[in-house]
């Protein structure tokens, strides 16, 4: 009987939410939470469930492969699935290091789930079969079954086959395969489709890295005028305009012209993806306007621009940050900011 | 989350405490806590006059 290790997060773990997002890892016999729903699907079985702390796998990555590590080689599985992870960051990064560490190591085949923009997608796709799923939790029932789906194939030993048919996103492998038409042919039908208006499929889809162009250094601090942003979803007490919790579309601006720190009581946090209760006992550790003031105040900093901007960073779209992004940008550039400082969570 | 603000393209990416606390640490005094503002809010500063 093939064996598999599970790995999941506190949430999907049944342990809690954001609150025990920093308990370090434990296992469990037999499969836990999530694991359950794989259970019936899969060509094996699960042996154990690994539960971690999304935070605490983020700040704690050498102890955790240490401790996954020590359950592999005790268990001897055939597999570790993870997540799925959708669009959570934390947990993405997590499933997409223990897939790709267990594989690099001990050379046994993992696979996870998680949507396209996840951040992690780009850094781990090629060292594991990450599969394509919804954005969020509510995809779950349509994610399994593709993640079984794959997992038995590994399982059994079989071929996998490309990207498109199996459901994973590209690992970027090249394979030789045989054509009818030679590549000139295929370019040209190409080209005449395209000429034509007609719709062309690319055999090769040129990658899309984003690289920033780095701006010029500020010459003088004691002369420059600093702006402030966050991630974080800090916005007065009460939310006033509604930022949202996640999947934020839009930023706000607030004035901080006339107040030398956030204020517990008058401030909090509305972003979803983490504990808020550390937020709103101290907004100023979300973003330290405190030390700003002070700086201004003592002339280490020119001047602050007058209001701070914010977003919710939680499963933002790449899309909507970078017109967010741009959009502040230019109101920084008409403003005479010299530079700005944000904070994200 | 040093590692997002890489795979995204940012450049000046200053490392901080932790996710629900980026710039302090409810575990430790609030002197301790100023300080550790203080070291990474004047770090931000510095890479803004740093060139990259």
């Amino acid at each position: 009987m093939k064996r598999i290790i599970f790995y999941t997060n506190q949430f999907f773990g049944q342990i809690g939410g954001e609150d025990k997002a920093s308990i370090p890892p434990r296992i469990e016999d037999g499969a836990v939470g999530t694991a359950n729903l794989f259970k019936d699907k899969v060509e094996g079985e699960i042996v154990a469930t690994i539960i971690c702390g999304d935070n605490y796998y983020a700040e704690n990555i050498e102890e955790c492969r240490e401790f996954i590590s020590r359950e592999v080689e005790r268990l001897r599985p055939d597999l570790v699935i993870a997540g799925p992870a959708f669009n959570a960051g934390r947990f993405g990064i997590a499933c997409g290091d223990v897939c790709s560490f267990v594989n690099d190591k001990y050379g046994i085949d993992t696979i996870t789930g998680m949507y396209i923009e996840n951040p992690a997608v780009e850094i781990y796709k090629s060292n594991t079969y990450i599969v394509e799923t919804g954005n969020s939790a509510a995809s779950m029932r349509k994610a399994v079954p593709r993640m079984a789906a794959l997992a038995n194939k590994i399982l059994r030993k079989e071929e996998i086959g490309l990207p498109e048919e199996e459901g994973y996103i590209p690992k970027g492998i090249r394979v030789n395969v045989f054509h009818e038409k030679t590549g000139a042919e295929r370019a040209l039908d190409m080209l005449v489709k395209k000429l034509k208006g007609e719709e062309y499929r690319t055999e090769i889809p040129i990658p899309v890295y984003d690289k920033v162009e780095a701006a010029r250094p500020i010459k003088d601090l004691k002369k420059a005028k600093i702006a402030l942003l966050t991630s974080g979803g800090l916005v007065p007490y009460g939310n006033p305009d509604h930022l949202p919790a996640a999947t934020a579309k839009f930023y706000k601006k607030y004035p901080i012209k006339d107040i030398d720190r956030f204020a517990e009581g008058s401030y909090e946090s509305v972003h979803a993806g983490y504990d808020p209760v550390y937020a709103n006992e101290n907004p100023n550790r979300i973003l330290p306007l405190d030390l700003f003031k002070e700086l201004e105040k003592k002339g280490e900093i020119g001047s602050l621009y007058e209001f701070y901007f914010v977003t919710t960073g939680n499963s933002t779209s790449v899309a909507d940050a970078t017109r967010m992004g741009m959009e502040i940008a230019e109101e920084l550039k008409e403003a005479g900011v010299d530079g700005a400082i944000m904070t994200s969570t | 989350m040093t590692p997002i603000s890489k795979t995204v393209g940012a450049i000046r990416i200053v490392p901080a405490v932790a996710i629900p606390y980026p710039v302090g640490n409810p575990n430790e005094s609030e002197e301790k806590e100023r300080e550790i503002r203080e070291r990474i809010v004047r770090e931000a500063l510095m890479s803004l006059v740093k060139e990259y």
